[in-house]
């Protein structure tokens, strides 16, 4: 069952030679075969999977082994795989197999990682519920106590949540836009973390919104993301965004002393409406950074309650421009024509069979806010807005905040279709404390600290200073470490 | 700002997305209601902020200005749905 462990256990089991590479993934090839229920792999890559294994037991016999040598993963279908169906859970991107590798699996295969297959996701990463893929809704592992009713993972990155948090794969890719790493986490009591703006390089990633994304690791501890970030981080001359400047130890920063940091607590993230729930949970995560040390203290970052309305202007502007490439030209799905059809046709064809329907709708709310007489109203208002959030959280650090503590998600994870008749409005208040982080270009991690009453798991969030993802790591493994978040879902598939 | 069929037409016309008469009384509802949520930017005092154009403050890298790839024209039309003599193959679009 060496499917159930951590990186840092099957690593240590590896050096130590009580495992190979080809058993540890074997474990996961025969648990994501059990686990089809789930729809959490989309593309299954066993002989890629057992070809690198084998390579990297050789690897480590040889004594050469990065930390991520012979770990089997999943990867987001949101990252060009080379050969391997990359299509970002849509019907436009059908048949798509990059010539190419994404920067992100480049670092992680040539450290010796292993690549089980393709995670769903929503479409494009466009949903917190994953319920626009294409290739249909990932069902989370976790269900409510006494009930066999099908809950969400969380979105975009459901699949990778929904596989690390099953044991189908010690480890997942995700991409964060929003709150697409943090918020799926948070649903299937597993750590995820979103870096800096520009830590990880975007090449080869499919673009939702390019000011926004960040890729990052989807883990079973504090440890591993310390672990899997290390690999995945770095400067990418393919990518002008990606920064060059040092990656520190990330994992040798997890020493479990906080005592003198100082953690601030914003009110603003204090929602009218808020679950009684939510509110202890963040009250314990105050409890616990306290006890080990930290000084808590109350912030105000007035100008949160216009991210979300600020990120819904900048997020499809910024999408309807990278998916403007989706013409049925290059690549990918093209209509059936029929006969006087030009290529402006071809174009409003191919992309309204392509596209679903949340896909086109952001498509559509960027075009508007885009054109002529409303860019300013509208796009260059939300960048000004957007400005000043990143100025609130810039205060705040400079009066000697290190960490900022709130929830992860506004509530535990729903059922699916639950939503469904709700108008998109109410699924986009599901990123509420996260979008914030992506608008400032903060690290952000998510760490599971408690369960519901009706057993579901909950998350706390965790933001750090840029390019301070060592310290943040640190703060996040304590609160780790003192809640002691140990439940698992109880199995059914 | 609500948005009417005639500029949901439009838009939908603009984004090069088909959408059938039908649906657009549909799709101007879900629009209105988007842009009308982010009314709320409105209540913002923007005087005198700049515009965010980059998350961190960092000049771009340069390169010198030479041909780094290449010669991979296989690849390039490796998943073009109409590929024919080494070129993309659409519909007629000068008559």
């Amino acid at each position: 069952m060496s499917n159930t462990w951590t990186i840092a256990a099957a690593r240590d089991a590896l050096r130590k030679g009580e495992i190979s590479a080809v058993d540890l993934t074997m474990s996961c090839l025969t648990a994501i075969d059990a686990g089809d229920d789930l729809n959490a792999f989309v593309h299954k890559t066993p002989e890629i999977a057992l070809e690198q294994a084998r390579a990297a037991d050789s690897r480590i016999k040889a004594g050469d082994a990065p930390s991520m040598c012979g770990i089997p993963l999943g990867i987001k279908d949101l990252f060009c795989t080379k050969g391997v169906p990359s299509q970002a859970a849509s019907n436009i991107l059908k048949g798509f197999k990059p010539e190419y590798e994404s920067t992100v699996t480049t670092k992680l295969f040539g450290a010796g990682a292993v690549m089980l297959g393709k995670l769903n996701m929503d479409e494009f990463a466009m949903g917190s519920s994953n319920e626009t893929a294409c290739y249909g809704n990932v069902i989370s592992p976790w269900r409510r106590k006494g009930s066999n009713v099908q809950l969400t993972p969380g979105g975009s990155s459901g699949g990778s949540a929904a596989a690390v948090a099953a044991d189908l794969c010690l480890a997942a890719t995700g991409t964060d836009t929003g709150g697409s790493i943090r918020q799926p986490a948070a649903f299937t009591g597993i750590v995820g973390i979103k870096p800096t703006y520009g830590r990880v390089s975007r090449w080869g990633i499919v673009a939702f919104a390019s000011s926004l994304d960040q890729a990052g690791p989807m883990t079973k501890s504090v440890r591993d993301a310390a672990i899997m970030l290390q690999t995945m981080c770095g400067h990418d001359p393919k990518d002008s965004t990606s920064a060059d400047i040092p990656v520190p130890d990330f994992e040798a920063a997890l020493t479990g002393d906080i005592r003198g940091k100082v953690i601030g607590i914003p009110k603003e993230y204090r929602m009218d409406g808020m679950p009684a729930e939510i509110e202890a949970l963040w009250q314990n995560g105050i409890a616990i950074m306290r006890d080990a040390g930290a000084e808590v203290r109350d912030i105000s970052l007035p100008h949160t309650k216009y991210a979300l309305p600020a990120y819904y202007v900048i997020a499809p502007a910024e999408a309807s421009s990278n998916l403007a490439r989706y013409d049925g030209v290059r690549y990918g799905h093209r209509a059936k024509l029929t006969a006087g059809d030009g290529i402006t046709e071809m174009y409003e064809k191919t992309r309204a069979e392509g596209f679903g329907p949340e896909v086109q709708r952001r498509i559509m709310v960027g075009t508007y806010v885009l054109s002529a007489g409303f860019y300013d109203a509208y796009y260059n208002r939300a960048r000004k807005v957007r400005a000043l959030i990143k100025r609130d959280f810039e205060q705040a650090f400079a009066a000697g905040v290190d960490a900022i503590l709130t929830p992860a998600t506004p509530s535990a994870a729903f059922g699916l279709g639950e939503m469904s008749d709700a108008d998109p409005i109410q699924m986009y208040l599901n990123d509420v404390f996260t979008v914030t982080v992506n608008l400032a270009g903060l690290p952000g991690i998510s760490v599971p600290v408690g369960l519901d009453a009706q057993g579901l798991p909950l998350g706390l969030q965790l933001i750090g200073r840029p390019w301070d993802e060592a310290e943040l790591l640190k703060c996040a493994h304590v609160l780790e470490d003192r809640a002691g978040f140990v439940a698992k879902a109880e199995k059914w598939w | 700002m609500a948005i009417d069929i005639d500029t949901a037409r439009k838009v939908a016309k603009l984004a090069r997305i088909r959408v059938e008469e039908a649906d657009l009384p549909k799709l101007a509802g879900q629009l209105s209601g988007i842009l009308g949520f982010m009314e709320q930017l409105n209540e913002v005092d923007v005087t005198g902020v700049e515009p965010m154009t980059s998350v961190t403050p960092m000049r771009l890298k340069r390169r010198v200005d030479e041909v780094t790839d290449g010669n991979i024209q296989a690849q390039v039309l490796k998943n073009a749905p109409d590929a024919r003599e080494g070129f993309f193959a659409v519909p007629k679009v000068v008559e």
